[in-house]
């Protein structure tokens, strides 16, 4: 056995292990509080409830001022499990107009965990959503007797009028993809999901606020952390005036009801929407509240497609009214001069290959030709640019240097306007004919592109942009619908001019014409007393009957209002274009129509286009 | 008579070691704040002082327990010594009728009601089974070697061990494992320390991987890590009391190269449960170790080979307490401290919440009564057994490793009083006193850190309560006594 002096050294053993066991510890106490930040945050999220205060959201209102969206308050209903018990269920369910089935499903999703992963037995669940004040008086008078159950005031948005629908969009929960792409938004926050709500989300959400509250194990709120030291109060989300006319956006859903098609208008000057409708259109109204998943289901199925906006997301031939981009692009090519004159017999006829065209005075210079929207015109004038070997070296050259003015007066991409979903027509290139034609084509191959057929399709917001900047002669500014945001400047892509490619005398050409249509050719019908009118009709041609297309602006000298309509399947542009135009573009100007216009657009509105059922 | 008796008073003062006292006070102190910390509710602008709380509560028992200490400093150091196996048996009585005294609380019988107070008979119990140890093991002619003195060792600790278990109180009943080390000290082999460390390696490492297999080879991890190490430490004993490395190598070359090449076979060829070769392996080597034994006249390979069955025995019946004998509750704490099941809002919630109090502490800590977890009742039992969290919350890293200095301050310096007693009882009870604190903060703050089993017992001077605080008080008052008295008693005796 071991001797005295060997047992008393088992001290350093024994005290050894104290010291290797203290020093673990500590080194397991460095690895737990500073080597890492999880634990941290896993504290916070433990025992820091956050709960945040909403800001309001901005409200909309149209260029005079006039109140088109707005917050109204609606009411959750909350329900505590732990504090619900000798609840009437029957009463409850008959006060919140809900069968016992429902209630029964609710309370088990509630429970879930899965579906639910937040549940505590002690706080306040979610048991009903967005109740209007109405359905809500009826159950707060029985509140009292619904134990554990509680009432949480939102405020959801309400619109003044059934009208604009698309354009102002509207609000939903946030999608799963918006929480992960934007650490601002919680799952059951609002966010706008089309038109302006959309695109002025920034804007309009404001700031949320948020109160830091301990919380105990248990979920119940134990007081706030730190006396409210680092709470944020909410800021309320920023205004909106949109350069809308209210009115006017009323009467252009009224004369497009039962018709396929878009109006859209434009402040020349600033580039404002004055008007942007869609035919079908629907209330807002009706995406609000409980009603709403079902509502947009609905239209989803809808062979109309209502939420389409046709004004930026339709594409369709702009028809006639394209001419008059064609008499630029030539003027300033040198191709023609306003004295040029060609003839025109029914038509353009060349090497077999026709243009049909109405009956009228040959040959035509340049106004009558935009006058009585000749065909043989257009053509012969794009025949000659495209076969022009002393100015451009082949075909594509020439191409592609009429392409460039068609971009620079705004067709063929997105024109950038402040609402989502715009697209961008198409303008031809060189490349897409070599690929079509393998390389062998020329002028005449192409040349229903120089009427506004063929491959060129537009937006009506690019026709109508079109029509502004014909009355700017030779400027545009990007179209947008927001006019001013409270204690924001625009966006300068909103005010700062875009040239085209075309010099101001020869706009003055073009408007001439387009004002001999509107005296003596094809758009007489938009001859109103005491304005000097500008316009240009189309027909564009498709599978089916004609689309009626107008486009114009007004008054000549001082433009005030530019102007697109589109009609599907309209007949001519005459026929539903040039008419719905003048009631619209009289409207604006005078701030209402005269007695016999109101009988005019009484009837437009009765009159209805057969689209049959088939699919669109 | 009375002179001297008024000198000795004189003595105790002039000779007490006042470094534990400092040591001591500081601790009281440092878990008082934290008791503040854990009990204090962010609802109620409650006052700290007040006796409603926990807080001013603890003041009281701290207030007594500085009463308490002052008296056993003025009684003789020679009762202890006299009524050691007298107090022992009083505390045996009172253990044994606390279950029948007791109300059920949390499912345990071992808090007794006398009036308004209630107290833990198990928490005395440590200081009367120390004295006792002491005074045993200091009588003439004692020898730990001789099996009869072994044995009524072992008894004087088990005795109260199975006493604080009919309770239900196994935690507090696993303390008295601590007293190993004063075994240790007073010559107890350290094979015996290594035999216990290797039965904890076994048992850690068997239950962890017992349900996970080798690749192509349908044998548990387990069991094959177990009878490796089984066959690699007796290699190593072999090596080191027999010195016959001749023997160690023919055991690890045939022995380990027949495991390998099975092995090999099993996983390559046709696979097939490895352990029987290897149980066999052990089987050949415990009888080439009784071989040797006989042949070179040797005992110690003998009881290397009883090791190695130990070992293997060990083994399959902790295997089998663990899954038939134990409580489901038992077991599963076991299985969460292994890894083996990761719940963290179940069985695995205590821990994970203290890991989390304790991390968000970060290196400073978030200061006194700001701490989130402990307040909020994330931590269970944040005032007792969990106190170590509002530590490690609110005083950060520096305070809560400055914590385990004091406490190893403590170890240390009882460590240095019981090696300068002049006589055996003295330092026997000094290791005593020693051992329970080192056992006491090794398990408390190692369940708290998650790295020991949550094995419910407090850690001294921190947890609330008055009789942890009384008991841990009378524990090292006693010593302090004692010490006092070492230059004394002789020149009285």
């Amino acid at each position: 056995m071991a001797g005295k002096y060997d047992l008393e050294k088992r001290k350093y053993v024994i005290g050894g292990v104290a010291v290797v066991i203290v020093l673990i510890y500590i080194v397991r106490l460095f690895a737990l509080q500073i080597m890492s930040d999880d634990y941290k945050k896993n504290a916070d999220s433990n025992a820091l409830l956050k709960r945040v205060q909403y800001p309001s959201r901005g409200v909309i209102t149209d260029r005079h001022g006039h109140l088109l969206v707005y917050n109204q308050p609606s009411y959750d209903i909350m329900v505590v499990m732990s504090e619900q018990e000798g609840v009437d269920t029957l009463d409850l369910c008959e006060s919140l107009g809900i069968t016992k089935e429902y209630y029964v499903k609710r309370m088990a999703e509630i429970k879930d965990r899965r579906h639910n992963p937040g549940y505590s037995r002690y706080t306040q669940q979610l048991f009903m959503s967005q109740l209007s004040s109405e359905e809500f008086c009826v159950f707060q008078e029985k509140l009292f007797r619904f134990h554990g159950f509680y009432v949480q005031r939102r405020s959801i948005r309400q619109y003044q009028s059934p009208h604009a629908a698309l354009l102002l969009g509207d609000i939903g929960e946030v999608s799963p993809a918006d929480v992960e792409e934007d650490d601002y938004y919680q799952n059951g926050d609002f966010i706008g999901k089309q038109g302006v709500e959309r695109a002025y989300e920034k804007q309009l959400r404001g700031e949320k606020g948020t109160q830091i509250l301990l919380r105990d194990a248990r979920g119940r709120i134990k007081g706030r952390y730190r006396d409210g030291k680092l709470d944020t109060r909410p800021v309320p989300g920023k205004n909106l005036t949109l350069g809308l006319d209210r009115d006017l956006q009323a009467l252009g859903e009224r004369l497009m009801e039962g018709k396929l098609g878009s109006i859209v208008a434009i402040e020349p000057a600033t580039g404002e929407i004055l008007c942007m409708v869609s035919a079908p259109t629907y209330d807002p109204r009706i995406m609000v509240g409980r009603q709403r998943g079902k509502n947009h289901l609905k239209m989803t199925r809808d062979p109309m497609k209502p939420l389409l906006n046709r004004a930026i997301m339709g594409q369709f031939p702009p028809g006639s009214t394209f001419k008059t981009t064609q008499a630029l692009t030539f003027l300033q090519e040198g191709i023609i001069t306003p004295e040029t004159a060609f003839p025109c017999h029914h038509g353009f006829i060349y090497r077999g290959l026709k243009v049909g065209c109405h009956g009228h005075a040959s040959p035509a210079k340049l106004v009558p030709a935009i006058g009585t929207s000749c065909n043989a015109y257009f053509c012969w004038g794009l025949y000659y640019m495209f076969s022009n070997r002393k100015k451009y070296k082949d075909v594509q050259e020439a191409m592609t240097r009429w392409k460039d003015y068609m971009v620079s007066m705004g067709f063929g991409y997105r024109l950038g306007i402040d609402i989502p979903g715009e697209k961008r027509g198409l303008i031809p290139n060189a490349q897409f004919y070599d690929k079509a034609y393998r390389g062998s084509w020329n002028g005449l191959t192409v040349i229903s592109i120089s009427i506004g057929q063929g491959e060129v399709n537009a937006t009506p917001l690019q026709i109508a942009n079109l029509g502004a900047t014909i009355a700017n002669r030779g400027y545009f500014i990007t179209p947008h619908v927001v006019k001013q945001i409270q204690g924001e400047t625009l966006d300068t892509l909103y005010t700062r001019r875009r040239y085209t490619m075309v010099e101001r005398r020869h706009y003055e050409t073009v408007v001439e014409g387009m004002r001999r249509a509107v005296l003596s050719g094809t758009c007489r019908k938009a001859n109103l007393p005491g304005i000097e009118v500008c316009g240009k009709t189309g027909t564009a041609q498709n599978r089916g009957h004609d689309h009626s297309v107008f486009m114009g602006f007004a008054p000549m000298n001082d433009p005030k209002i530019a102007i697109a309509v589109y009609v599907e399947n309209g007949g001519w542009g005459a026929d539903y274009g040039v008419p719905l135009g003048a009631l619209m573009m009289e409207q604006y100007l005078n701030g209402k129509l005269s007695p016999e216009s109101e009988e005019k657009a009484e009837m437009y509105q009765k009159r209805h286009i057969d689209y049959g059922t088939a699919d669109r | 008579m009375e002179r001297l008796t008024d000198e000795k008073e004189k003595g105790v003062w002039r000779s007490l070691d006042w470094w534990t006292i400092l040591i001591y006070v500081a601790l009281l102190a440092f878990g008082w704040i934290s008791i503040c910390g854990a009990s204090y509710d962010f609802d109620q602008e409650g006052d700290i002082f007040s006796f409603e709380a926990r807080s001013g509560m603890q003041i009281i028992w701290i207030a007594t327990s500085f009463g308490l200490g002052f008296v056993l400093l003025l009684l003789s150091d020679r009762i202890y010594e006299t009524f050691a196996y007298f107090i022992y048996a009083f505390l045996l009585l009172l253990l044994f009728v606390t279950p029948f005294l007791a109300p059920d609380i949390k499912g345990s019988h071992s808090w007794i009601k006398v009036g308004p107070f209630s107290f833990q008979s198990a928490e005395f119990a440590k200081c009367a089974t120390a004295l006792a140890l002491a005074k045993f093991m200091s009588s003439y002619g004692y020898n730990i070697s001789r099996w009869k003195d072994f044995l009524v060792t072992l008894a004087l600790i088990l005795v109260p061990v199975v006493l604080i278990i009919l309770q239900r109180e196994t935690g507090s009943a696993l303390v008295y494992l601590a007293f190993f080390l004063v075994l240790y000290r007073e010559g107890m082999p350290g094979s015996v320390l290594f035999a216990g460390v290797s039965a904890v390696a076994y048992f850690v490492v068997g239950v962890r991987f017992e349900h996970t297999m080798m690749g192509y080879v349908p044998t548990s991890v387990g069991e094959f890590l177990v009878l490796a190490m089984v066959i690699l430490f007796t290699v190593g004993m072999v090596r080191v009391y027999c010195g016959r490395s001749l023997v160690a190598r023919n055991i690890l070359v045939y022995g380990g190269g027949l495991v390998l090449l099975v092995l090999g076979f099993s996983w390559w060829v046709i696979p097939f449960n490895v352990k029987w070769v290897m149980l066999a392996v052990c089987i050949g080597m415990v009888v080439y170790l009784c071989y040797m034994a006989l042949r070179e006249r040797i005992l110690h390979y003998f009881y290397i080979a009883l090791f190695a069955v130990g070992s293997i025995g060990f083994f399959y019946s902790a295997d089998y307490v663990l899954n038939h004998v134990l409580e489901e509750h038992q077991r599963v704490r076991i299985n969460v401290l292994l890894g083996l099941e990761d719940d963290p809002a179940g069985a695995g919630y205590n821990v994970n919440q203290a890991k989390i109090a304790i991390g968000s502490g970060g290196l400073r800590g978030k200061g006194f009564l700001n701490g989130t977890q402990t307040k909020l009742k994330y931590v269970p039992e944040q005032d007792t057994d969990f106190i170590f969290c509002t530590v490690g919350e609110e005083e950060g890293f520096w305070g809560a490793a400055g914590v385990l200095l004091l406490f190893l301050m403590l170890v240390l310096r009882l460590i240095h009083l019981a090696e300068r007693q002049p006589y055996a009882f003295g330092r026997i009870y000094g290791y005593g006193v020693m051992s329970v604190f080192l056992f006491h903060v090794f398990i408390n703050v190692g369940m708290v850190l998650g790295l020991t089993p949550v094995i419910g017992i407090p850690l001294p001077f921190f947890s609330y309560g008055g009789s942890s605080l009384w008991g841990f008080t009378i524990l090292l008052f006693v010593f302090l006594r004692i010490d006092a008295g070492r230059n004394l008693t002789r020149r009285n005796s």
